[in-house]
Formats: C-alpha cells, structure tokens, sequence
C-alpha cells in the first residue's frame, strides 16, 4: 500500500506517449513531437526551457485540458486528463483577467466556479484573502485596465491559487513583465510554491528563473519533431535567495550546461543521441560545481559567455 | 482647458443658430421697395392682399409661435386629423418602442447562436446580405396584405429595419469574443449557460449596443416614412398631414421635434453602450 502511494506521488503527473501533430500546409502532417514521456512528482516545482516551435506551449495546454493530444495520454493523480479542470489551474502569458470585472470579480468568479453553492460572503472572504496573499491589498475594487502589467499577474496568481489546483500550469507568467517586477513576481511564487507544497508546472525563456524556481528543469529540443534531451535536477539548496543565489556552488554549473543545452544540444542532439537514450526515461541529469561538466559533444567549443537572451534572438 | 473649450464650443453654437435665425428672418421678409411681388388678381384668387405681401415660408418668429402653441397643448384630441403634437410623438415612439423591442428579442439570441457556430454563420450569411439591403419601406405592401392592419404593419417594418444591424453586430461580438477569455471559463469548468451569461454576453456588449444604436437611428429614420404611407397617426403622419393643410409653420415644427426626439433616443443608447464598454 505504502509503496503504492509512493508510485503515485512519485508520478503524480504522468504524460505517457504523447503526440502533437498539424496538417502540414501541402499535405501530410507535421509532427511537432511524438512518443514525449515525461514524469512529476507531486510538489515539485518543473520548468521546460527549449526555444519557441518546440512544442511547451502545447504540452502545457494538453495537461490544462485545452487542447488533446494526438496520440497518447497524461495522467493526473491517477486520472486520465479527458479536458480542462479545476484541478488544474492556469496562469496564462497574457494575464487573461476578464477586464470588465474589478480585481475581486476576477478572483471571486473563480472561486465561485469551484464552490458554485457558496454564498457571496465566503466568496468574497475567500477571494480577499488570495488577494492579500499576493500583495494586492487595497486594490479589490479597481479593474485590470487600472493596474500595472505586474499587478495584473499578481491577479491572474491570486485567481489560480484561490481554487486550490492540484497542479499550478504556467505558460511564461513573467515573460512580458520588466526586470524588476519579473524578480519580485518570482519570489512572490517561490514563496507562496514552497510553503504550500504546490506541483507547479511552468515554461519559460528565462535560464535564470528557470533556477531560481525549478526543482528539475526539463529540456526540450527543437521542433519539429522535439523530444525531452534530458530532465536536469537543480542541485542548488532548497532555500536559495535571490541574492545570494550566484555565489551557490553549482550555480555556473547548472547555469552553463542549461545553455550549453540551448545554444548548441538543443539542435544536434537529435543527430548525436546518447547511447543508451531512452525516450520513456529521459536520462536524469545533475551538473556538479566541482567537475566541469561538459555533457556531451566535448570537441564543439561553445562560447559561454554569450547571455542567453541575445541568444534567443539570434536565433529567431 | 477642458471646460474652457466647452464654453467656447457651446458660444459658437450660439452665435451660429442666431446668425442662422437672422439670416433666415431676412430671406423670408418682403422687401417693400420691389412692389407687390404677386399678380393683384393671383393674389385676390388665393385670399390675399398684395398690400404687404408675405412670403408663404414662415419666418424663424413664426415657427417658434407655432412651437410655443403646440407645446403649451400637447396632448389634446380633437378627432382623427387634429392631434396634440405630444399624442402624435408618442404613438411614434410608441410604434419604434414595440417595432424595436421585438427586434431586440429576436436579433440578439439568433445573433447570439449564429455568433457561436461557424456552421450557423456561414449558412444564414447570404440571406442576411439579400435581407438587409431592403429598403425597410419595400416590406410595407407586403406587411398590408399579409397583415391587414395599417398600425401593425408600420410596427413590422420598425421591426425588420431594427432587426438586421442587431444580428449582425451581435454575431460578430460573440464571434469575436478573445479566445483567452474563453479558455479561462474552460479551465474554471463553467457551464454553457454560465460561460454564455458572466463571459461572452459582457465581452460582446459593447458590440451589441453598437448595433442596437445603429438600429434605433434607422428605427426613427423609418417610422416617419412609415406613417406617412400608411396614416392616422404619428409624428410622421403629422408632418404629412400639416403639408396637405398647407402649414408650413407646422411642417417646420414637426421636422425639428423629429430631430430633437431622434437625439434623445441616440443619447440613451449611446449612455446605455458606455456602461458596458470596457477598457483593455
């Protein structure tokens, strides 16, 4: 029994084999990816990092239930995903708040929606207190239109907590954020995922969010046709701050080989598989401060002091 | 800055109604030193002396005797063809209000359907291209002889000119309702009804009122029309009436009250959109 649980919380989401695939413009189908397997356990906090086309986004809306996958399943708490749920909560790129309606609306509509016979007083205690948890005390009444791009997050933050989801999904939450109000949003979700023991699945752009937040950090090669390269386990402690955080030991370690990963593995790794790569079990991967890691194709230098953004943009 | 353009503005406005009033006055006084304008024995057959000749255009003073009189009665009647202005408007208003509500009733939910099925938009496209270009006057034989009562079929053809911008703009709105909005009610797992209530209807209303605006001007536009083909009563049949009396004053009278009455109704819709527009 003990160790049926065990498995349970240890594949609490379970993606098994699926599929994405488009028609293609002049016939066929275009596979952005197939046969992607893929295991988190509950109250761990995932990101994916791979570039724009390899599929995250649509991985993300298959466990929100938004869109179905063409082949395969995922499996949720031992429950097939068959569509959207309020187990599953979603924090979108674009805040996605109902902009007729205040701060408190927003909120209140969702908790409403999980406790459709609650009366208007629980609701509006309840959507208060998400609000006050996420900084926005004060400001219940006025509409998305009246606040800053942050706060609105903060909103869309408050609007998933507030109905208590199994699983936290998150496509880019900070991506059109500034600098600043990305690094405090990032704390604010750190805190609030660690002392609630939140499983939180997120994509992102970002590296160093990537670090910051993640406990694993799934690596996606480039579409079409991507695969999971390899998911990689944050060796940083569990109580790292924002601060202090590049002064940790593996730090550079985590940090290099994550874009090592995108400016280089990211597109060969197809053509230079590991031996023993298996698709169902992509290889568990923990850089090491001590040992410089250099994972794999040794022989191509890479320059690494190259930021990741411009990288991005180079690229596209 | 605001204000003070506003006080400006309303000067202006001011200025250009008396210049258009003077201007008007001197168009319609008879100037003494060209003689009798008319033929002495025309003007002995139409029951007017030529000492002092008057133009038969009513001047600005003498519309707004005719204003005062009948704002000071409105609502008297005495028969079939002599109306108080008030009674006459409000069997107009009246006609629009029915015409126009019925419309609403239909319009919105059919516009509603067709906006969520790309199925239902595409097969009732072409009826709505062929049906809304009609001149909502061409209904009105029809309408007679179908319906067989004049005050009926004047409300009808309110209703068929309302009907097509409704539906249009309703369907578009909720057509056109942000997909991000749409899945937020997926994950929250809101039922249709309820996804159809607290996120498409208040995402499209701003659409909706945009078409029930454009309806009612048509709405007003029509019923004059209307009354004027079909008789008895109305504002429409007023102005009508008063032109085969040969008072101008009153045609005058009639046309300005039209326009005032169009304003306020566009005034109310325009407030109604306000309310449930959005900003982004």
């Amino acid at each position: 029994m003990d160790t049926a649980t065990n498995r349970m919380n240890e594949r609490f989401i379970s993606i098994e084999g699926i599929a994405r695939r488009y028609p293609a413009p002049g016939g066929g189908t275009t596979t952005i990816f197939e046969d992607l397997w893929l295991a988190v356990a509950r109250g761990e906090f995932v990101c994916v990092i791979g570039h724009s086309g390899c599929g995250k986004t649509s991985v993300l809306n298959i466990l929100a239930g938004l869109e179905a996958p063409s082949e395969g399943v995922v499996v949720v708490d031992g429950q097939a995903i068959e569509g959207p749920s309020l187990d599953r909560a979603v924090i979108f790129q674009g805040h996605a708040l109902l902009p007729w309606r205040s701060v408190i609306g927003n909120v209140g509509y969702a908790v409403s929606s999980r406790w459709r016979k609650a009366s208007r007083a629980e609701i509006e205690e309840r959507a208060k207190r998400f609000i006050d948890l996420v900084g926005l005390k004060g400001n219940e009444l006025k509409k998305p239109a009246e606040l800053s791009g942050g706060m609105r997050q903060r909103v869309g933050i408050a609007r998933a907590l507030s109905i208590e989801p199994k699983i936290m999904l998150m496509d880019e939450p900070f991506s059109a954020l500034d600098a600043l109000t990305r690094g405090t949003l990032q704390d604010e979700v750190r805190r609030i995922c660690t002392s609630t023991g939140q499983t939180v699945f997120m994509i992102t752009h970002d590296v160093d969010e990537a670090i910051y937040l993640a406990d694993k950090i799934v690596l996606m090669t480039n579409g079409p046709q991507a695969m999971i390269a390899e998911v990689v386990e944050n060796p940083l402690p569990k109580d790292r701050a924002r601060d202090t955080i590049h002064r940790e030991g593996d730090y550079y370690a985590v940090r290099n080989h994550l874009v090592d990963f995108l400016v280089a593995r990211s597109k060969t790794f197809r053509d230079e598989m590991p031996a023993g790569y298996d698709q169902r079990k992509p290889p568990l991967v923990r850089p090491a401060g001590s040992l410089p890691v250099e994972p794999a194709a040794p022989e191509r230098p890479v320059a690494k002091t190259i930021p990741f953004p411009s990288v991005a943009g180079g690229r596209d | 800055m605001t204000k003070s353009l506003g006080l400006r503005a309303g000067i202006l406005s001011v200025v250009l109604f008396v210049v258009l009033c003077a201007v008007w006055q001197i168009a319609v006084t008879p100037s003494a030193s060209t003689g009798p304008a008319l033929d002495p024995e025309y003007a002995k057959l139409m029951g007017i002396s030529t000492a002092g000749a008057q133009s038969a255009m009513p001047g600005p003073l003498d519309v707004a005797g005719k204003l005062w009189d009948n704002l000071k009665r409105p609502f008297y009647d005495n028969g079939p063809n002599d109306k108080g202005l008030g009674l006459q408007l409000l069997y107009s208003i009246g006609r629009v209000a029915i015409g126009y509500a019925l419309a609403v009733l239909v319009a919105v939910p059919i516009g509603f359907l067709i906006g969520m099925s790309p199925l239902a938009y595409r097969a009732l496209d072409p009826f709505i291209q062929v049906l809304k270009p009609i001149s909502p006057l061409a209904w009105m034989p029809l309408a007679l002889y179908t319906i067989k009562d004049s005050s009926l079929s004047a409300i009808f053809v309110i209703f068929i000119c309302s009907v097509w911008p409704m539906l249009i703009n309703t369907a578009f709105g909720v057509g056109a309702v942000r997909k991000e909005w749409l899945n937020v009610a997926r994950t929250l797992e809101v039922g249709p009804w309820r996804r159809a209530f607290t996120v498409i209807l208040p995402a499209a209303a701003p659409t909706i009122l945009t078409g029930m605006r454009i309806s009612i001007g048509i709405a007003w536009l029509v019923i004059v029309a209307a009354e004027m083909l079909v008789g008895g009563t109305g504002i429409g049949y007023f102005v009508w009436n008063e032109w085969n009396n040969l008072s101008i004053s009153n045609v005058i009278v009639g046309i300005l009250l039209i326009g005032v009455v169009g304003m306020v109704l566009d005034l109310i819709l325009a407030r109604l959109q306000r309310r449930v527009t959005f900003p982004e």
